[in-house]
């Protein structure tokens, strides 16, 4: 689980006056599922494409599987769907995989593979071009998924999914989570990356703000106790979590930096003072209120 | 190139020739210069025969010179007369819809994803854009066997075939004129990033340029130079070899020797696969 399959190190684009991706270092550890969080135009995709050796950088370096990024040696152990499928129009979906697949020299079994793993083998005879985008964006990740590769890197895999389609995509990364795959995806949508994602990495205006784990970005549960009269329940409150560690969030609740295994205590300390409590609940900051604070976007930007 | 590399360049091949003969358009366009080859090589040639002397199609030939050109013996000329106009312009089109389409549906990119080097994989588009150019060219000869044999035999003639020596140059020079137009029509895509610019020059380049500065050339004997390395100049002088010499047929020429025009086409088809090449191994895939 250690191992780093993925590392880049000072990792720059520009592009003439515009510094797309500036000094990104970053690790994805082996069989990690890896989402690569921003805003649009914040640099995740020019970030991937230098993974995967589709634009050199302009200073620094990335690292993939042990070896320089963009190699054939690399590029045939990972999978990619970057910025939309790729496909010939005019050729059906099986035959997309096919051409695919013979460029790696796969058997044609593998595409029966793949196509059952996204669901699109009942239209597999269908040309590419009368596809959905839903069933586009299916049949790029399939393209992904051929050969087993050791690392899987999704953008944006459910651009254009319809609700259903985005938890049969959530459903499958998890099974090739659960498998040990190797996954970086890069999402907009932060609950999907809340619920599969192991670490993020957050990325703003071409530079990686931060990178851990989705626990500790969004830090501990807080309490919030709804208690009258509000003014002594401040008091009797900070006899237990100190002056610091209470705040008043209007409607005569207060947040209390305490462990949520500290409720009991907090409504027997209330009750003791005359205290009358109407409510306590647990606090939990979302990945999406992390990622706003951070990147000081408004939600219509990233939704 | 080590057998890795080698493997790459198989399967990248064997992937392009998939995708390329599930391709309508690249079958219309055979089928284009089929038909343009058996009309401008036999049709208007036996209209003008059957119906005599005087008219526009055998511009005063007499009818046995008509009937000879129709003989299977014939045949080595026939394939190359069409080449310098609309073969090489069709072949242009053929490479630059093959290397330009890839950037606008984003199949390059697809396909860099998938492992082989992107010399491998345009190297395997290049060679099955070659063996496509190649087959074209067998169906041509194909085609031109059977229905000068079929003339013949309906005129009562007698099937004399070509040397197989005749044959063998004429069917080698006229694939390396296609050969030549298709890769540089593949280049031009690689260095348009589409095939709507790549085809447009191309084909102005081809059809007209060309035909203007050999027209200014005449009078310019600095220009005159210029044009004599052109890739027209090269192909129609090299199909003006194999018939001997320009035969009213547009684009056939005696401008360079056949020695010369055949070093001059074997250079560009060179330069331009190289040049493609390495223009796509440097390029990023934004």
């Amino acid at each position: 689980m250690n191992e780093l399959v993925v590392e880049t190190d000072g990792l720059t684009k520009r592009y003439g006056d515009r510094l797309a991706v500036d000094r990104v270092s970053m690790t994805v550890m082996r069989g990690e599922v890896y989402g690569f969080l921003g805003p649009n135009g914040a640099g995740k995709t020019t970030t991937l494409r230098m993974m995967l050796g589709l634009i050199r950088p302009t200073a620094g370096s990335a690292s993939v599987l042990g070896r320089p990024a963009g190699g054939p040696e690399v590029t045939a152990r990972i999978g990619a769907l970057i910025e939309g499928p790729g496909f010939y129009p005019y050729l059906s979906g099986r035959d997309n995989l096919r051409t695919m697949a013979r460029y790696q020299g796969l058997p044609a079994t593998e595409v029966d593979r793949v196509l059952e793993m996204v669901d699109l083998a009942d239209r597999a005879k269908d040309a590419f071009k009368g596809y959905s985008l839903g069933m586009k964006q299916r049949l790029g990740v399939a393209a992904a998924m051929l050969g087993s590769p050791d690392l899987l890197v999704l953008d944006e895999p459910t651009n254009g999914l319809d609700p259903a389609g985005m938890a049969d995509m959530r459903a499958l990364v998890v099974s090739l989570a659960e498998a040990g795959q190797t996954v970086i995806l890069s999402s907009h949508i932060l609950a999907e990356v809340q619920e599969i994602c192991d670490r993020v990495g957050v990325i703003n205006d071409g530079r990686l703000l931060r990178e851990s784990t989705v626990a500790e970005l969004r830090g501990g549960a807080t309490l919030r106790v709804r208690a009258t009269p509000e003014d002594a329940a401040l008091a009797a409150v900070m006899q237990l979590a100190g002056d610091e560690g209470v705040r008043r969030i209007g409607n005569e609740t207060l947040e209390v930096d305490l462990p949520v295994t500290a409720a009991p205590e907090v409504v027997r300390h209330l009750v003791a003072h005359s205290i009358d409590v109407h409510e306590v609940t647990v606090a939990e900051r979302s990945l999406e209120d992390v990622f706003f604070e951070m990147t000081g976007n408004n939600k219509e930007l990233v939704s | 190139m080590n057998a890795l590399n080698l493997k790459a360049l198989g399967n990248s091949t064997a992937a392009e020739l998939l995708r390329l003969r599930k391709w309508s358009a690249i079958w219309v366009i055979v089928g284009a210069w089929l038909a343009l080859s058996l009309s401008f090589g036999y049709v208007f040639n036996y209209v003008a025969y059957k119906t005599g002397d005087d008219n526009f199609a055998g511009d005063g030939a007499g009818n046995a010179q008509l009937l000879a050109e129709l003989m299977p013996n014939a045949i080595p000329d026939v394939i190359v007369s069409g080449l310098p106009m609309f073969g090489g312009a069709l072949a242009m089109v053929v490479g630059a819809l093959v290397a330009g389409n890839g950037f606008g549906w984003g199949t390059w990119k697809t396909v860099f994803t998938q492992g082989p080097s992107r010399s491998a994989a345009v190297g395997g588009s290049l060679a099955a854009v070659s063996i496509f150019i190649f087959a074209m060219m067998t169906a041509t000869l194909v085609l031109c066997a059977g229905v000068s044999v079929a003339i013949a035999a309906t005129e009562g003639q007698s099937i004399t075939m070509p040397a197989l020596s005749d044959l063998a140059q004429s069917f080698g020079a006229g694939f390396l004129v296609l050969e030549m137009w298709a890769l540089l029509g593949f280049l031009v895509g690689v260095l348009a990033k589409g095939p709507a610019l790549a085809v447009g020059l191309g084909l102005v380049w081809s059809l007209v340029v060309e035909n203007l500065l050999r027209g200014v050339g005449s009078l310019l004997a600095g220009i005159e130079t210029v044009t004599e390395a052109l890739p027209g100049t090269a192909g129609g002088s090299l199909a003006g070899a194999i018939i001997g010499g320009p035969n009213g047929t547009p684009g056939v020429l005696d401008a360079i020797s056949g020695e010369r025009a055949l070093i001059t086409v074997a250079a560009y088809v060179l330069v331009a696969a190289i040049a493609a090449v390495v223009v796509m191994r440097r390029r990023d895939l934004a």
